[in-house]
């Protein structure tokens, strides 16, 4: 297995106390897979990646438990400086939003170089040429002419190019896409995420794809983590969700999809909020906004249920995920 | 997916694009490239386009007050570091028969107490008033962003620590501080009085420092050379630097002018330079008791002072123009 994280929690301290933006997270990668984490906002989606990554603010953030397995190592057991040599090398991450994940004061070319100038100790010189190499791989036209221009000369597809250019620079064996596609035009999203996918494949890259938009996911994920109030509720290979979540979330989500059949109706949407993570509710955290919940989901939390029905295994955590299943 | 769609793609930028405004379309046509002459920022071998800085310099050659302070200022450098250029008499060469006398050929701004000519003594204070000025900055700059910048970036229990201190700082009165440390330096060198002032004048850049490393610390792309494995260092010096610059260069080119003129107040008081250097405010001081039978030789210096400050202070709200993008 490539990446494992196993029961990982992450809080926050605040003035108003402790969040739990991550309450025991449970999920893994391997090579050349595709992971879609899925969940709203405040899901703590990002924050498990940023605590893979190693790029948690501590303080407030603090890793109050689990581990992150890397290629069988520890990751939250090495120094600082160990994990720094594996950033960038061996995991990279794809930012949301690349204008302002490119530093605007230096040419795309020297960002790109960066990276083989801090990892493999090369010259500028030869790490332009790299640059190059690289404008060109993620199919950036005129790559030799643009490589010494700055972010804003580009657009936000091209921008998102440089991005994922950068995180593939050194080959590394897990990719973090955090809404790589989320500040793009529709009509860009999909080639954004199909250069995404075809590097990902002629590379055999792990890849974990974050995102609260289900129609990214259906065509390129393997499987599909969805995440509510910091903890996964249904964990899932990707054609079994769509075709029957075994969580009411999920189906939530399913549901609020714009769909041309249902021209004329209200679209559905979950109602109430996410949780405050300052107050997780008790019982089951998605209680107060499901449409199956009773007393029992009030009281009791429920455990990641082993709902599995094909080869590949299926969990949820619902109390009543066989009515949600089959109902 | 083919590379069809992609000019459609370029097409759409100007919607995302802030900084650059209009210059995306142009450019995807590859226009821009000779568009843009290569400014003194333009560092690179090659053809650079427009960062920050260049962008900055493009629009202060435009701007007339950059120009006539620019050139007020690169007159006053010239006559500082040779000032018989213009002047051929000696400012220490006085003739006490002669003491404030008036304008008479030879002599176009009259004779000082001493019988010392005024124009030339005008023109030789340059150089006290341009040295203070720049080595004071320079110094307040260097000591203010280096400690207010590892504040800001590292934060913490080093971050409060200088922040009271530059509270405690910030508390002296610069009038007193000047009367009660300057009054026990017996050099009449120009380096005590540079040395107070980057004592007294470092915490005002460090709070400016500190802040904006701060902000330029919470950009994403920080967050992105960390994920991409840059060190602390590289960071600090290559991702937050350059872009937490702007505020310190601007505060530092008006603070300028404040020091030319803090120079002349301490010398007024009898603090700060002493003769026979030569240098505005001691001849300001002077003057001050014969202002009404020989005021030219308040006049001269004085508006010397005033004009050179004046400069200082357009230059610096010029830089600040250019530099902030808000404005554009």
């Amino acid at each position: 297995m490539l990446l494992e994280v196993r029961d990982l929690h992450v809080e926050f301290h605040t003035r108003e106390g402790v969040a739990k933006a991550v309450n025991g997270v449970n999920y893994s990668v391997d090579a050349g897979e595709t992971l879609a984490v899925l969940g709203e906002s405040g899901s703590g989606k990002s924050v498990t990646a940023q605590a893979v990554m190693g790029i948690l603010d501590i303080p407030p953030g603090k890793i109050s438990g689990g581990e992150i397995l890397f290629q069988g190592q520890d990751l939250l057991k090495l120094k600082e400086d160990e994990r720094r040599k594996i950033r960038g090398a061996k995991m990279a991450m794809v930012f949301q939003d690349a204008l302002s994940s490119l530093n605007p004061v230096v040419s795309v070319g020297d960002q790109l170089g960066e990276m083989f100038q801090v990892h493999k100790g090369m010259s500028r010189k030869d790490s332009r040429a790299k640059a190059v190499e690289l404008m060109d791989r993620v199919r950036i036209p005129a790559a030799k002419e643009r490589v010494g221009q700055y972010p804003h000369q580009f657009s936000g597809g091209m921008r998102q190019r440089i991005m994922i250019a950068m995180a593939l620079a050194l080959e590394p064996e897990l990719i973090i896409a955090d809404e790589p596609t989320t500040a793009l035009d529709v009509t860009v999203q999909a080639q954004v995420m199909d250069l995404l996918a075809e590097l990902q494949r002629e590379l055999n890259m792990g890849l974990i794809l974050i995102t609260h938009d289900l129609g990214v996911v259906a065509d390129v994920a393997d499987k599909i983590a969805v995440m509510y109030a910091g903890r996964i509720v249904e964990h899932a290979p990707v054609h079994e969700i769509y075709k029957a979540p075994a969580h009411p979330y999920t189906r939530g989500l399913l549901d609020s999809i714009p769909r041309l059949d249902q021209k004329g109706q209200e679209l559905y949407a979950i109602k109430g909020l996410p949780p405050n993570l300052l107050a997780i509710p008790p019982g089951c955290a998605f209680n107060p906004r499901c449409p199956l919940a009773r007393d029992r989901c009030r009281t009791e939390e429920p455990p990641l249920y082993d709902v599995t029905e094909s080869p590949v295994p299926r969990a949820s955590a619902c109390h009543f995920w066989k009515e949600c299943l089959h109902g | 997916m083919p590379e069809q769609p992609q000019p459609f793609d370029d097409g759409r930028a100007i919607n995302h694009t802030g900084a650059g405004g209009g210059t995306d379309l142009a450019m995807d046509e590859g226009e821009t490239l000779e568009k843009t002459p290569g400014g003194p920022e333009g560092t690179g071998p090659d053809k650079k386009p427009r960062s920050l800085w260049s962008d900055a310099w493009h629009d202060l050659r435009r701007n007339p007050i950059f120009i006539i302070s620019g050139l007020i200022i690169l007159f006053l450098v010239v006559i500082a570091i040779w000032p018989q250029l213009i002047a051929s008499g000696n400012p220490l060469d006085c003739d006490l028969s002669k003491a404030q006398e008036g304008s008479q050929p030879g002599h176009p701004f009259g004779f000082n107490g001493q019988g010392c000519d005024v124009y030339t003594r005008t023109v030789y204070g340059a150089r006290a008033s341009l040295q203070v000025g720049v080595f004071a900055t320079l110094g307040v700059t260097l000591l203010g962003s280096v400690l207010g910048g590892l504040a800001g970036f590292y934060g913490g229990a080093w971050d409060g620590l200088l922040s009271r201190i530059t509270d405690v700082f910030f508390a002296i009165p610069v009038i007193l501080g000047g009367l009660v440390l300057l009054s026990v330096v017996s050099s009449n060198s120009v380096w005590p009085v540079i040395g107070f002032m980057v004592l007294l004048g470092w915490p005002q850049i460090s709070r400016i420092a500190r802040g904006s490393v701060i902000t330029a610390k919470q950009n994403d792309y920080v967050q992105a050379a960390r994920a991409l494995g840059a060190s602390n260092n590289r960071m600090l010096l290559r991702h937050i630097a350059p872009n937490a610059l702007a505020p310190v260069i601007v505060v530092a080119t008006i603070a300028l002018g404040t020091y030319i003129s803090l120079e002349a107040t301490l010398s007024f008081l009898g603090v700060g330079l002493k003769p026979p250097t030569v240098s505005w405010g001691i001849d300001i001081s002077s003057a001050a008791p014969y202002v009404r039978n020989a005021p030219q030789m308040l006049l001269w210096p004085s508006g010397a002072l005033a004009i050179t400050v004046l400069a200082f202070i357009m230059l610096g709200d010029a830089v600040r123009d250019a530099l902030d993008p808000k404005l554009r």
